[in-house]
């Protein structure tokens, strides 16, 4: 076993004398090869965190929101409903939402306002919350006093009570928070009404029952499950995520390529030194190996750069160089920090699909070149 | 052909008698077989090679010398025929032992020296000991102590392609030497040096014979061919031993 160690370190010893006697070659390799893997693991991680983000957010959603519909879009949820509701079985508890959206023309920006339910969350009359984005751009603190046109067209001022948050930028960037009396007198809604139900089902075997159950028994509405907001989620990242690494495939075949071109192309210095340790009693094993020590430096070392430098990219430069394509129209005035999430399996993969290929094609003209009769050298 | 080679003299019957390390049998070797460009190196080579003994093989260009060489080196396998090291048949033997004999037994000096370039003299005497993984610091030990011996310590750190002739030739020298083989192969190894350092070759073989190696050499230089420290000459001709120049000397 010490001589097997030993050798190895012999191997990988004179694996880094071989690559730094062609530096510039495998310097040039290097940059193409961390740049290829940067580009890859910086779409992977960013649509991966942006998944796990929405996950996480949709983990406290409810498990089923009851929308009501006039001839096609979204109306307000008039009294009696909640009571109704209460009657299905299968529904854990039930809680009508306000909730809503607002343009200011101010910085030509969409909010949301909300009206929290629970008692921890209540806001004092008069009090709004805002998100941080919002507070940035209007350049808000707590204290400050913002003053709005409510629907009615009447000037309302409101104290800004505390600022949301920066981690929570993501969920609540054009956030603002106010009581349900302030925000049914803003938007001028009567008493009674929701925007919508938002419905707990304890049993997630049970949440399809409740829905066909409530599209029965509420024709005018619409249930929609958390899992389908879900899945509509990861259809949307998935095929932004699709059309980056389309676009990135072709770098792929790009460096494919190259790394072929590099490996068959086997320089004649190359060809020569491997006959020469062949002659000198290096077996054709100890060439292959010695070849695949390169091959896995380069490769890992690429491999290595580029994922740390995508991970710098997406978790602390807010992925600069994609964000335009990979976070669409919708999210155009938040500025966020992605938490970082990595994937055993998505690394993995990455790792296979970059450092597979160019092994493989480094490794076959060199085997072919290593099985050659080592009297070559005397000739 | 006979006549070009000055140190030709009476069988010596005394080394008739050592074992032979060597045995080689009706040796064939062909290139490109079944090819229209089939060619034939060797015709059927029956030699002995005595221990601790230097023997040349000479003949012109293209008589199979240097694929008798690389036969006798386990370089390559002969086409037909059989190899005997110390009395073990290897001629089938696979690669990977046949490396290993290779390794253990044998040192090369080639013609063109097969330095690798960018590499110190050092690293390059070292190489061929990588394989076998032994402790590093006693492996550079004695790379240093054969560059000391061959006057080369001085150089020991500089890249190869920055020494001389002279010097490349001896930093080949003690490549082949590093793994300690009892045989020593040098492929013309005067071929690309001037006369004095021809001679210097010749006074590095003297203490190759004096330390108790068997030496094997190809060559056309009268210098060597002449030399006294050579025991047996073996002119070649068209893949086979030219039988009335096969001979030895005291």
């Amino acid at each position: 076993m010490k001589i097997w160690i030993e050798k190895q370190k012999y191997l990988i010893d004179y694996t880094l004398a071989s690559l730094a006697r062609r530096k510039v070659k495998n310097a040039g390799l290097l940059v193409v090869y961390s740049v290829l893997v940067f580009v890859l693991a910086s779409v992977m991680l960013f649509t991966h965190a942006l998944r796990h983000e929405a996950r996480t957010v949709l983990e406290g959603a409810p498990e089923v929101v009851l929308q009501r519909m006039v001839a096609g879009r979204h109306d307000l949820i008039p009294p009696g409903y909640l009571e109704r509701l209460g009657r299905i079985r299968g529904v854990q508890s039930q809680e009508g939402r306000l909730w809503g959206y607002y343009y200011d023309s101010v910085v030509k920006a969409n909010y949301t306002f909300m009206a929290p339910n629970t008692e921890a969350e209540a806001i004092a009359p008069g009090n709004i919350v805002v998100g941080p984005a919002m507070a940035r751009v209007r350049g808000l603190a707590a204290g400050d006093v913002l003053t709005l046109r409510a629907y009615t067209g009447k000037l309302t001022r409101f104290t800004v009570a505390r600022i949301l948050p920066q981690d929570s930028e993501l969920v609540s960037a054009d956030l603002v928070l106010m009581s349900s009396d302030d925000f049914r007198s803003f938007f001028d809604m009567p008493a009674g009404h929701f925007t919508d139900i938002a419905l707990r089902v304890a049993n997630p075997q049970e949440v399809r029952n409740v829905a066909a159950k409530l599209a029965a028994q509420f024709p005018d509405s619409r249930p929609i499950l958390r899992e389908e907001i879900l899945r509509t989620y990861e259809s949307i990242f998935n095929w932004r995520e699709g059309i980056v690494l389309l676009l990135s495939s072709l770098a792929v075949l790009a460096f494919v390529i190259f790394a072929w071109d590099k490996a068959s192309g086997l320089a004649a210095d190359e060809k020569r030194e491997i006959g020469i340790l062949k002659a000198i009693g290096w077996e054709t094993g100890d060439v292959i190996r010695m070849k695949f020590w390169e091959a896995a430096l380069i490769s890992v070392f690429a491999f290595l750069i580029g994922y740390l430098a995508a991970y710098v990219h997406v978790f602390h430069l807010a992925s600069a160089l994609f964000a335009p394509v990979l976070k669409g129209w919708a999210v155009l005035y938040p500025r966020f920090k992605l938490s970082p999430v990595i994937d055993g399996l998505q690394v993995a993969t990455l790792f296979f699909f970059t450092v597979f290929p160019y092994a493989a094609a480094t490794l076959v003209p060199i085997w072919r070149a290593a099985i050659t009769d080592p009297d070559a050298v005397m000739r | 052909m006979s006549g070009a080679l000055p140190a030709m003299k009476t069988v010596n019957t005394a080394v008739r008698e050592t074992a032979p390390m060597i045995e080689l049998k009706d040796i064939h070797k062909a290139f490109n077989q079944g090819q229209h460009n089939e060619f034939r190196a060797l015709k059927g080579i029956d030699l002995e090679l005595p221990e601790k003994q230097v023997t040349v093989l000479c003949g012109p260009s293209g008589s199979g010398k240097t694929s008798l060489l690389s036969i006798i080196g386990c370089l390559s396998r002969p086409t037909s025929g059989r190899v005997r090291l110390r009395g073990r048949d290897i001629s089938g033997l696979p690669e990977r032992f046949l490396t290993d004999i290779r390794r253990r037994t044998f040192g090369f000096v080639f013609q063109q020296f097969n330095l690798i370039k960018g590499m110190s003299a050092l690293e390059n005497v070292m190489l061929p000991a990588y394989p076998l993984g032994g402790d590093w610091r006693q492996l550079r030990d004695a790379a240093e102590r054969l560059l000391a011996e061959l006057k080369l310590g001085h150089r020991s750190a500089a890249r190869v392609e920055w020494l001389s002739g002279g010097e490349q030739q001896r930093v080949a020298i003690a490549r082949a030497l590093i793994n300690a083989p009892d045989v020593i192969i040098a492929d013309e190894p005067t071929a690309n040096l001037d006369t004095a350092l021809s001679l210097e070759f010749m006074g590095i073989l003297e203490k190759l014979v004096d330390d108790g190696k068997t030496v094997l050499l190809t060559s056309h230089d009268p210098l060597v061919v002449g030399s006294s420290l050579v025991q047996r000459v073996v002119e070649m001709r068209d893949g086979r031993i030219v039988p009335h120049v096969y001979v030895e000397t005291a």
